[in-house]
């Protein structure tokens, strides 16, 4: 972790391993999140490759032998472990990238690193509880990956109930220890999610700088405002639910048992309840970043700021009365449909709002193409795609044919693979001279883009066709008829992980050559706090708080 | 650390942020009896309602009542309705049966879980008196015959959702009552069956 020492300003900071372990410094922390999540996303990355590879042909390729490998499964049962272990690769891929990839990158690591810089106050309002909500982190993903590895459901490893976690496969379905260790797993990270929230409500309330009123404030800590409010008020509700489940598994209550007046139903709405807004969790602070970005490299002030503002606001209170369109299988009555249709639908207006006002502060723009504009390009156009094919699955009636096809999962990954993770990548190179203290290469980080970007594209937009074709998600096999989409969507899966590849060769590469960055190397463009300090800013800033005009 | 700072304002949003997430959870625990509370009043996903007694006369009305029985495969009865179904006046009482057999040979003791479809029934649907409110014990290869009392309230001829019924279904799954066992202590054999 290469900081250029700034001598100034510096009264002298621990060295070494305890530098992070005992940190409590904002940027030191953010950047212990941003490795912790590329760590997690290169796991969850390989975990999405291997079961494209399986998919690539029909039948069952590599599942087999990888079971009796890593399990020792004898040859005779290896066919079961095998498919039982794909779906373990999809549950983990699943639980991987959304708690230990998007969460702690957008939220830890740039929320973390910015929302003190941009509102101008030293540091986070809790340094210690800052460091407590990283190191929670490690275990919670040593739980998620150790359940991977002890005992599912009789003679499997793993948990295979996807990240949904429905009982009753996730109680009697599955009675080994693997389940509880995932239920522990995001009971920690859920912790960690919680404390950084409250971390961040009274850091963005209570420390901006003089003259930052909240109406002045840059959209990206708006749009973190927004998302920790959504963590405090969701997580909650989850915690609550797989809590229930731990009990249900192990202590004989009957929350979900029918036959003792139970209701498995009843996880499903506490878990969506959860999971809906958490999908807002994933993609808000992605606007955010878009915001700065597409503000700075089209060197105007963002269209239209105070929209922008509160349809993040209006996206995450509806955000909370949708959950249901998850649900529209299980037995609602045909009024409940038609209200969870209408909500869902409404919802396309805030978004509708920030597109649009996206493109308008590019409109008569003097836009500089740099890597992290033209990641934010990608972003606007494949989140636009995700968001139609939203609405499509939003009518109740589709939905009954799409529900749990490979059409849903392209919507989902077009909004968070392809929409959530872009932002990072645009956040990345945009805050990168400013994080780091070095360029990037802008070669390079053209190329990761133009390779990711048609590798997602070459992974997701086949399996629209696979869904409307009818081929259900979470299955290892798939009739011959999907073999060619299945194909060409392994293919773009083998690119986007090149993609990976060449951004890890990407950070190697700046580290490597040291090429100091400028204060502000975005130009007039770039208005917002953190361009006023150096790059890297000192290990202490704003010692005397800068004064908003 | 700096002028600036107010730790005591910082407590006070960071308790009062503390405390939503609290608040949140009981919430996520209050949604069980909330829930069970909504489908007693609404008759959501076909809640039968409870009556002390039937209406004082019936109309001329008449629905069909079909009678489903299901029994969970852990628990060794035979169960079955008597009766296959009745065409009954509308707010009229009626008395039904069940005919349940220990098939084991050991004491039984299971529990009913019930409902009506079309589910907007549920509202109208009520039970004057029904084996399914209390646990039935059965002696090994006894056999019992359960009434169950009910009639259906006229104000379904009333409700725009529901007055075209010409069916209802009356459905009973009786379950064992074996005191409260966890998932991890369950006998293999029956996770086995569940999983692929």
């Amino acid at each position: 972790m290469a900081h250029a020492t700034t001598a100034h300003d510096d009264h002298g900071h621990p060295t070494g391993w305890k530098r992070y372990v005992y940190s409590t410094n904002h940027k030191d922390i953010g950047t212990m999140y941003l490795w912790f999540a590329i760590l997690s996303g290169v796991i969850g990355g390989i975990l999405s490759v291997v079961m494209r590879m399986e998919l690539q042909e029909p039948g069952i390729q590599y599942f087999t032998g990888l079971a009796s490998m890593v399990y020792g499964t004898p040859a005779d049962a290896a066919i079961d472990a095998g498919k039982h272990m794909y779906n373990v690769f999809v549950t983990g891929h699943g639980l991987l990238m959304i708690f230990f990839m998007v969460m702690p990158a957008m939220i830890g690591g740039f929320g973390n690193w910015f929302v003190p810089l941009m509102i101008g106050a030293p540091d986070m309002a809790f340094p210690r509880m800052n460091n407590i909500s990283f190191w929670l982190l490690p275990p919670a993903l040593g739980l998620l990956l150790i359940s991977m590895f002890v005992e599912g459901p009789a003679g499997a490893y793993g948990v295979g109930g996807g990240w949904t976690i429905y009982p009753p496969l996730s109680t009697t379905g599955q009675p080994g220890p693997a389940m509880d260790f995932a239920i522990l797993a995001l009971h920690i990270a859920g912790a960690s999610s919680i404390l950084g929230a409250i971390n961040f409500i009274t850091t963005i309330f209570n420390m901006r700088a003089p003259g930052m009123t909240l109406h002045k404030m840059p959209l990206f800590v708006w749009s973190v405002l927004v998302t920790v409010f959504l963590l405090l008020l969701s997580l909650p509700v989850l915690a609550g639910g797989i809590t229930m489940l731990l009990t249900d598994r192990n202590f004989g209550t009957s929350f979900f048992v029918p036959s003792a007046g139970g209701d498995p139903v009843l996880f499903q709405h506490l878990f969506w309840f959860f999971g809906h807004p958490e999908v807002y969790i994933l993609i808000l602070p992605g606007f955010g970043i878009i915001s700065q970005i597409v503000a700075t490299f089209s060197k105007k002030p963002v269209f239209g700021y105070l929209g922008m503002a509160y349809a993040m606001v209006a996206i995450g209170v509806v955000g909370f009365i949708v959950w249901a369109h998850h649900m529209y299988t299980v037995g609602l009555d045909a009024d409940t449909q038609a209200y969870f249709v209408a909500a869902t639908m409404i919802i396309a207006v805030p978004t509708g709002v920030k597109i649009f006002s996206w493109i308008a502060t590019m409109w008569g723009g003097s836009i500089d193409f740099r890597a992290p504009m033209i990641w934010a390009m990608g972003f606007i156009f494949l989140f636009t795609v995700g968001g139609v094919t939203g609405v499509v699955l939003a009518n109740a009636g589709v939905d009954r044919s799409l529900h749990d096809t490979y059409y849903v999962v392209a919507h989902f990954h077009y909004v968070l693979s392809l929409g959530a993770v872009f932002a990072i990548f645009a956040g990345w190179y945009y805050w990168f001279p400013k994080m780091f203290g070095y360029t990037y290469s802008e070669g390079i980080a053209k190329l990761h883009f133009w390779v990711t970007f048609i590798g997602v594209n070459m992974v997701f937009f086949p399996q629209h066709f696979l869904g409307l074709a009818g081929m259900p998600r979470r299955y290892i096999d798939y009739p011959e008829v999907f073999a060619g989409w299945n194909q060409i969507s392994s293919y773009g899966s083998y690119l986007s992980a090149l993609g990976v590849l060449i951004f890890l060769y990407g950070v190697f590469h700046a580290f490597a050559r040291k090429q100091q960055a400028a204060d502000n190397p975005w130009g007039a463009g770039a208005t917002t706090l953190e361009w006023t300090l150096s790059s890297p800013p000192p290990f202490h800033q704003f010692s005397t708080l800068p004064v908003i005009r | 650390m700096t002028a600036g700072m107010k730790p005591r304002r910082n407590l006070r949003v960071a308790v009062l942020a503390a405390g939503v997430a609290a608040g949140m959870v009981g919430l996520s625990y209050a949604s069980v009896p909330l829930y069970r509370l909504f489908c007693q009043v609404t008759g959501f996903g076909g809640t039968t309602q409870r009556a002390d007694a039937a209406p004082q006369q019936a109309t001329g009305q008449t629905v069909r009542i079909q009678f489903d029985a299901n029994t969970s495969g852990s628990l060794d009865w035979s169960f079955h309705p008597v009766q296959d179904s009745m065409t009954v006046k509308i707010g009229e009482q009626i008395l039904a049966f069940y005919k349940a057999t220990n098939r084991s040979d050991q004491p039984l003791i299971g529990s009913a879980v019930f409902n009506v479809t079309p589910v907007q029934a549920g509202a109208y649907f009520n039970k004057i008196q029904c084996f399914c409110f209390t646990e039935q014990r059965l002696e090994p290869g006894q056999s019992i015959d359960m009434p169950v009392s009910f009639f259906v309230d006229p104000g379904i001829l009333q409700d725009a959702d529901a007055a075209g019924i010409k069916e209802i279904t009356l459905s009973y799954t009786f379950y064992p009552v074996d005191k409260a066992k966890a998932v991890s202590e369950a006998p293999q054999a029956a996770a086995d069956s569940i999983t692929n």
